[in-house]
């Protein structure tokens, strides 16, 4: 199966296979007007299976929602059909409006225009808690 | 801005710095008596709590200021739907510190972030209330001359006590400090605090479910109250709530000097007639929170730039 090389856009690649899907919704791809593929199940000889996303434009990505979900993924920029940039991803410190507060006691739970912000307390046990009331994401 | 939401906001140096200046104020109250003429304390209190708003208020009168605000949140502007990022906003018009009581946890935290002048967290709900541990460390303090090196018994309720957490966070801070947890099963120190702050300090910690067997090694014995509001089941409450009551005959083995500290109010817990008893503190204890908080309103204040200390 073939997908044209992009000429100017984005291109996650290394993504766990499965996640793809989950980053095109948390990213809201679909409201992009531009061609977006999302590839499930490609072979990797790293990974075994990986997907990967291709965004036919250079739009800013929030890449703190890739590091969290999944940061093995890399972020390539695109121009004129080559890579200026690669990222490679780490757990972001602040996650804002990714994760929601369940606990019903914390201010979030009646305060809607408050932004959801969760914060890194453990990167080895991937730990991020609520930084209004420190409850534990699930 | 510097604000007081959790005590880890404070180093162990400005928490020496507050005890300090509490000593201070003890020594010498008139030397303080119109530190803040002309200031004003904004009390917002969205839940009652008597006890720390008058304590709040006692402690900016005592030094010379005035106090505004209200008691419940039926009588503030929340009633209307008001958010605790205006209210913050707008309150910073009219005071120069604020004192915020909360059920919601975190709510000081937003006001903090959208005030102009210092926040300070008067309790959000279970979550914390650094005053109260404010006192508790100037109680120590006093009583022993220091905050490292000894042991400290809690006892009771250490799953749902927030005063407990905050102390046992606040002490993890200081050289050579022991813990003993005494709790029933039901009301264990939850494993998360064990987790991130016993084990993450090394601090040496035992769990037992019998106070007397362990009163002989401790330096300090903090009791806490069994609260109904915070079970689901009240006959889970009732089974509970007398689990641990301090009598004189359960300090025959306890050391001369040891103190017993309570966050108040108390139930039956500690038998009146422990009040007599040299080693109970915990009225000293309510009396050492107002110096503290003069301390910290002093303190915020000139980190404002709106005090001269």
């Amino acid at each position: 199966m073939n997908i044209d090389a992009i000429k100017n856009g984005i291109v996650i690649d290394h993504i766990t296979a499965g996640l793809g899907m989950k980053l095109y919704d948390l990213l809201e791809l679909e409201s992009l007007d531009c061609s977006v593929a999302i590839i499930k199940n490609v072979s990797s000889p790293k990974l075994g299976r990986k997907d990967i996303i291709k965004i036919d434009a250079d739009i800013p990505i929030n890449l703190n929602v890739i590091g969290y979900v999944d940061p093995g993924a890399t972020v390539n920029r695109i121009r004129d059909g080559f890579t200026i940039e690669k990222k490679k991803l780490e757990l972001p410190e602040k996650l804002v409006n990714v994760l929601f507060c369940k606990n019903p006691r914390c201010i979030t739970s009646t305060e809607q225009e408050l932004k959801h912000v969760f914060k890194l307390t453990d990167r080895k046990n991937r730990i991020y808690r609520c930084l209004y009331c420190e409850t534990k994401a699930n | 801005m510097k604000h007081l939401i959790d005590i880890l906001d404070f180093s162990v140096e400005e928490l020496q710095e507050l005890i300090d200046t509490a000593n201070d104020i003890i020594d010498h109250p008139k030397a303080y008596s119109e530190r803040c003429k002309g200031k004003k304390l904004a009390t917002l209190f969205f839940e009652p709590s008597t006890r720390t708003r008058l304590s709040f208020e006692a402690a900016m009168y005592d030094l010379g200021g005035n106090v505004i605000g209200f008691s419940e949140a039926q009588s503030s502007s929340a009633a209307k739907g008001e958010s605790v990022a205006d209210t913050a906003k707008v309150i910073s018009c009219y005071a120069d510190i604020i004192a915020m009581r909360h059920p919601k946890e975190g709510a000081p935290l937003v006001a903090a972030m959208n005030a102009s002048i210092p926040v300070i967290n008067a309790g959000d709900g279970g979550h914390n209330h650094p005053t109260q541990t404010l006192a508790d460390l100037l109680t120590i303090y006093r009583e022993k001359g220091r905050l490292s090196n000894m042991t400290v018994g809690f006892c009771g309720d250490l799953k749902f006590g927030r005063t407990v957490h905050s102390l046992i966070n606040a002490l993890s801070r200081y050289e050579g400090i022991k813990v003993v947890l005494i709790s029933p099963e039901e009301l264990k120190l939850p494993s998360y605090v064990k987790k991130d702050i016993l084990k993450e300090h090394d601090i040496p910690y035992v769990q037992t479910s019998d106070l007397e067997s362990i009163m002989s090694g401790l330096d300090v014995l903090y009791m806490t109250r069994v609260q109904r509001e915070r079970f689901f089941n009240e006959e889970d409450y009732l089974r509970l709530k007398d689990s641990y009551i301090l009598t004189p005959d359960k300090l025959n083995n306890a050391k001369t000097d040891l103190s017993i500290l309570h966050p108040l109010p108390r139930v039956n817990e500690i038998s009146v007639e422990i009040d007599s008893d040299p080693r109970a503190c915990y009225f000293k204890q309510v009396l050492y929170g107002k110096y503290m908080r003069m301390a910290l309103i002093l303190k915020l204040l000139k980190e404002a730039g709106n005090c001269e200390y």
